[in-house]
Parts: C-alpha cells; sequence; structure tokens
C-alpha cells in the first residue's frame, strides 16, 4: 500500500497537506491559548464557519472525484452530504437522553411532540458513536451503489444522468419533509448538547471539530490522489474522454464509474458528518436540488480536474457567499453566483487552479515529461472534450 | 460456455446471413463473409455500404436482427457486449482516430495493453518491466518513440491514427478491424500505412475498411465490395475493379 501513497504525493500535494495541516494546528490554538483581547485571537465564531468552509470542501472534492476525472456531472451530491449528516444528527439527537424539553429519555423531542410510543427500528444503534460512524459512511456508500448499479448499467450518461440525480436528491428532500417519516420533518434535527461526552457548544470541542475538518480533508485528498495517481485514473479520464473508446479497449466501464461514484458518495457523507455538529443544526433545506448545484459551481470555480481547485473553489464561493448575503447585497447574492459560474465557463473554463496551471506550464523546461512524472492533476487540467 | 454456438468453422470470423435494420432501413442484408486465420482482408464500398455497420456487429455494438457471427471457430459474437468481445482479442480501431487526447502517448498504449482491466488491478497497478518493453515496442513499430512523453491530441492526425493501431497491438489481438486507416493522411504516410499493416499481418488476422483505392492496391490483398450492406464481389482488386456491377456503384461515375 505504501507505493500507493508515495505516488500520491507530488509536490503541489504534499505543499497543500502541509498548508491544510498547518491551519488545523494553528487556527484552534489561536483561538483556544490566546487570550480575546489579543489581537491574533481567532474568534471561536470563524472556528466553526471556516470549519463549515471544509466540509463543503470536502463535499467539493467528492464531486471534483467523479467529475473532474470520469466527467460524471452528479447534481445531487448534496443527498449524499445531507445523509451523512442525518446519520450524525440522529448520533447527536440520541445524545440528548432525557435533557429535552419534554425530558422523555428515550424519544427525541419531536417524538414526544408527534405522539410517537417508541423508537423507530431505524433509530435504534444510533445512541452508539461507533454505528452512527458506520452509517455516515455506509447509508450514503449504499444509496450511491445502488443508484449507480442502475444508472451505469443501463449506460445513463450526461445530462440524463445529471437530471435523475437532480430527482434522486429532490425525492428525498420531500421524503424528509414529511413529519411521519420519522427524521423530524420540516424542522429537521437540532439542539445538540453532547458529543462523545463533550458539549458541542463549547469552544474547545469547536476547535477540535475543526481539526478534525482539517484531518478529514487531509484523508478524503489523499485518497483521491491515490484513485486519481494510479492507473485506475487514466482509466477514469479515458472513461472521461471516449467513453466507448475505453469499453472497446476491454475496459468495464460502469464497475469503474460504479467504484468512483460510491466512493465519492461516502466522502460526501462524512463531510456531511462533520457539518452538523458544526452548524448545530440538519434539516430537509439541505437535500435541496439547488445546494448540489451550488457545490459543483465551487469545482468549477476553483477547477475542475485539480482536486486543489475544488477545495480552494469552495472555501471561496463560500466565503463571499457569507460576506455579500450578510451585507445590503444580500437579495443579489444568487445572481451574483449565476453569473460567476456564467464568468467562469466563459472566461476561466479550467478554474481558477487550472488557469493557473497552464500558465506555468509552458514557463517550465521539460513541461510535459515532468507533468506526466509527477502529476495526472495536469492531464485532467487540458480541458476535456467528448471525443466521439 | 453459453457463447459457444452450435456450429464450428476453421475461420476466424465467419458472418453468415447476418441481417439489420434501423427504423425499416436495412443497413445490413443477408451479409456473408469468412475471413480465414492469418489473413488479411480490404473491405470497400460507397458510403452507406454497411462497412461500419458491420464493424459495429463484430464488435458488439450492434445486434444483428438475424443470422450467425462466429470469432475463432466457435464463438457467438451475438451474445457478447463490447468488453467481452474486445477481451475475446478483437481490436478495433475507429473511422475517426479516437486516442485519449489528454493523456501522453505512452499512457494510451498502456491503457490498451492486454492485462487485467478489472477495478482492483488497476488500482494496485504497479510499472512491470516486461508491460513497458512491450510498450517500447509498439512505439517502435508505429514510428512514435520520441513522442512517448507528448499528449496524444497533440498529435498530427497521421500520427493519431498510428498511436491508434498501436493502441490496438498493445491490445494483442487475434483480429484486427481497421476503419479507414489512411483518410486524411498525405501519400508518404498512406504508403507507410500500408507498409505496417503488412507487418502486422504477419502475426495477426486484419480487416481494413478502407476508400483509398491506391492503399488498397499497395495492400495486395483479397478484396470485399460491399454494396446495400451485402457482397458484391470478392476477389483481388484487379477482379473486383474490372466487375461490372462494381463499376457500376462504385466507381463508375
Amino acid at each position: 500500500m505504501g507505493f500507493l501513497l508515495t505516488r500520491s504525493l507530488d509536490k503541489s500535494a504534499t505543499a497543500f497537506l502541509l498548508v491544510v495541516a498547518a491551519v488545523g494546528i494553528a487556527l484552534p490554538l489561536l483561538n483556544l491559548l490566546l487570550p480575546e483581547s489579543s489581537a491574533f485571537q481567532v474568534p471561536t465564531y470563524l472556528i466553526s464557519l471556516f470549519g463549515k468552509y471544509l466540509c463543503y470542501a470536502i463535499l467539493a472534492l467528492s464531486i471534483d472525484l467523479i467529475w473532474g476525472y470520469c466527467g460524471i456531472l452528479s447534481l445531487g451530491h448534496g443527498a449524499f452530504f445531507a445523509l451523512g449528516g442525518y446519520a450524525m444528527g440522529m448520533y447527536l439527537m440520541r445524545q440528548i437522553g432525557g435533557r429535552g424539553v419534554y425530558g422523555n429519555p428515550l424519544l427525541p423531542d419531536f417524538m414526544v411532540f408527534l405522539n410517537y410510543k417508541a423508537l423507530p427500528w431505524y433509530w435504534h444503534g444510533f445512541d452508539m458513536f461507533w454505528f452512527a460512524a458506520l452509517m455516515v459512511v455506509l447509508v450514503p456508500g449504499i444509496l450511491a451503489f445502488s443508484f449507480g448499479w442502475l444508472a451505469f448499467r443501463s449506460r445513463v450518461t450526461g445530462v440524463y444522468l445529471s437530471i435523475i440525480t437532480q430527482a434522486m436528491t429532490y425525492a428525498l428532500l420531500l421524503a424528509f419533509f414529511r413529519n411521519d417519516f420519522g427524521f423530524g420533518g420540516n424542522n429537521g434535527l437540532t439542539d445538540f448538547k453532547d458529543i462523545l461526552g463533550f458539549n458541542v457548544q463549547s469552544p474547545a470541542t469547536r476547535a477540535v471539530l475543526f481539526a478534525l475538518s482539517c484531518a478529514a480533508l487531509m484523508v478524503a485528498f489523499l485518497l483521491c490522489r491515490a484513485v486519481v495517481s494510479s492507473k485506475l485514473g487514466k482509466v477514469l479520464i479515458a472513461v472521461r474522454d471516449a467513453e466507448s473508446r475505453t469499453r472497446f479497449l476491454g475496459y468495464r466501464v460502469e464497475s469503474y464509474k460504479l467504484f468512483v461514484f460510491t466512493l465519492s458518495a461516502c466522502m460526501a457523507g462524512v463531510a456531511g458528518a462533520l457539518y452538523v455538529p458544526q452548524v448545530g443544526i440538519i434539516n430537509p433545506s439541505e437535500f435541496a436540488p439547488g445546494n448540489s448545484i451550488e457545490a459543483v459551481i465551487w469545482v468549477a470555480v476553483g477547477g475542475r480536474g485539480t482536486l486543489i481547485g475544488a477545495v480552494i473553489g469552495a472555501i471561496v464561493v463560500n466565503y463571499a457567499k457569507t460576506v455579500f448575503t450578510s451585507g445590503v447585497l444580500a437579495p443579489y447574492w444568487l445572481f451574483m453566483l449565476g453569473a460567476l459560474f456564467i464568468l467562469v465557463t466563459l472566461l476561466l473554463p479550467r478554474g481558477i487552479v487550472g488557469t493557473v496551471q497552464s500558465w506555468w506550464e509552458p514557463r517550465r523546461p521539460n513541461a510535459i515529461t515532468e507533468a506526466e512524472a509527477s502529476a495526472e492533476s495536469e492531464d485532467g487540467v487540458a480541458a476535456p472534450k467528448p471525443a466521439e | 460456455m453459453n457463447v459457444m454456438s452450435g456450429r464450428t468453422t476453421s475461420a476466424m470470423l465467419y458472418l453468415d446471413g447476418v441481417h439489420v435494420s434501423f427504423d425499416g432501413f436495412h443497413a445490413i442484408n443477408n451479409l456473408s463473409l469468412t475471413i480465414e486465420p492469418g489473413e488479411m482482408r480490404a473491405i470497400i464500398g460507397p458510403n452507406g455500404a454497411g462497412k461500419t455497420t458491420m464493424m459495429d456487429i463484430i464488435t458488439g455494438k450492434t445486434r444483428p436482427d438475424r443470422g450467425h457471427v462466429l470469432f475463432d471457430g466457435s464463438v457467438d459474437l451475438t451474445r457478447l457486449d463490447e468488453t467481452q468481445i474486445a477481451e475475446l482479442g478483437i481490436g478495433r480501431k475507429f473511422q475517426k482516430p479516437t486516442v485519449f487526447e489528454s493523456q501522453t502517448v505512452e499512457d494510451n498504449l498502456l491503457l490498451a495493453l492486454a492485462t487485467d482491466h478489472g477495478v482492483r488491478a488497476t488500482l494496485f497497478w504497479r510499472p512491470v518491466k516486461e508491460q513497458s518493453e512491450r510498450i517500447d515496442r509498439v512505439l517502435e513499430t508505429i514510428k512514435l518513440t520520441d513522442a512517448r512523453d507528448r499528449l496524444a491530441g497533440s498529435l498530427s492526425h497521421g500520427q493519431k491514427q498510428w498511436l491508434e493501431i498501436g493502441m490496438l497491438l498493445a491490445q494483442n489481438p487475434k483480429l484486427l478491424l481497421v476503419d479507414e486507416p489512411v483518410a486524411g493522411m498525405t501519400d508518404v504516410e498512406t504508403h507507410q500505412t500500408a507498409e505496417l499493416l503488412k507487418e502486422i499481418n504477419r502475426e495477426k488476422t486484419v480487416v481494413v475498411v478502407e476508400h483509398d483505392m491506391a492503399f488498397v492496391r499497395a495492400l495486395g490483398v483479397r478484396v470485399t465490395c460491399l454494396h446495400e450492406g451485402t457482397v458484391l464481389a470478392e476477389g483481388s482488386i484487379d477482379q473486383v475493379s474490372a466487375n461490372e456491377r462494381v463499376i457500376e456503384v462504385y466507381l463508375g461515375r
């Protein structure tokens, strides 16, 4: 397995991991150790805000893996994110125990309110963290596997696949909105108290969650790098650029798509699970089709097929969103987002990172051999165009 | 094995009574064709004669409505899909050169190599000396050794055609289906391609679809002329081009 790791770590990947690790260590320390009067003290609200961006960055990575490298444009990845979030939310709800408004030791508040007599069967086991953590990965994974198995075997591709992924997340949105579905309906799950015995609201817990999000981002990034820098990564790019050619070479394209789609969904689930304790709520609006589309825009802005670009795109666009939606421009944010998408598509088709790389490459001596030796990410950068 | 048909032949490729229609249009009409092992066959015919559809049937892209398609004596190709047929040892070069443009020449060949094509095998794949030697040999054959690290998309049209032929060789198939290999090539490139195919034919069975009569003549092999999805004439290039019906439908002005 060691060779997978060494192959994944080219210069830019190593630099990226070092930056994330430094941020993951420095910001929590600056938050916890310095007095509030210090100019370098990082306020807890910023820790939570950036923690949230990190979760979005993991979601963006998962989308870049399938879209940037394999050409699968999922417009429903928010569903896997939300499912991971609900699994974590269910654990957090069970941790409240008797401290809820109604004081029922077993049933969460919304169940008491809705006259549930007993805990629904699918809520069992979520009082145990390990079980919830398993479900965070398994539920999105199994959904993605079944969905992908049906879609890829029937050779549903391109815009048709995008549309059915939208339908999938919309169907889940409607289901989770229902009170009798057993996940708190419209209000979702909230009022969390503890995670593994630590107060979710306390600055220390927030700082640890932030550090964990950085760690998860690093693991997710390494996983993606390991995939795209292997021969499997070359096959994925081949599928993206010329699917039927790949089939005639003797590759079972649907197996490759299924593998990478399921892996990506599991990553999105983990992102959602880290997101929920940091924002303190999960409700059906996370399934909204618009959320999934927004996540695709992050990847497009950052540069698809570059991995690092997905992370940068997620953070930059969400920071802009936070800035603009809190000022007088708030009503116009969606227009700005739309304009951003159009401008990036027209002017920066390779996204931020892709454009920077293409400036860099011609100036480098022996650009092609080095690019090949060091990173498949460069391959992904070349404007993907369908060959057939 | 259920893919074994009841019939057996000594032929590498055997088509008998094959019919295909698309929305009432008979693309292939009672087509029968036999390619012997080690043979090189040129298929000519005007546009719409069914040449590419025939390739599609052999490689599993299109299912015939009727008829038998046997490979290597007894394997019924009509029951298999593209991947299975590729794994059996039938390689195909497309009419429009289809290489993986955003990957290097070497990676294109690596992807084509006949190895385990499963997900796990490719994830844990590591460079193997024997494979890189094979790639070296193919690069030499297709004269692209110097271009091995270039992106396939940056190659000239003729080089892309050769790369695709190289990918076929890397697949190590028993039967090569080559669709219009010299379309858009210069005269020199056309000549070199004919030499290349003859070289390949020393070890492998080859079926070439081509419009370029000078090229077909340079190959110097048996020619089959298709018209409206059926065989119009078969024989040497001189016999076929002297055939009155062929002149009428194809060469005639």
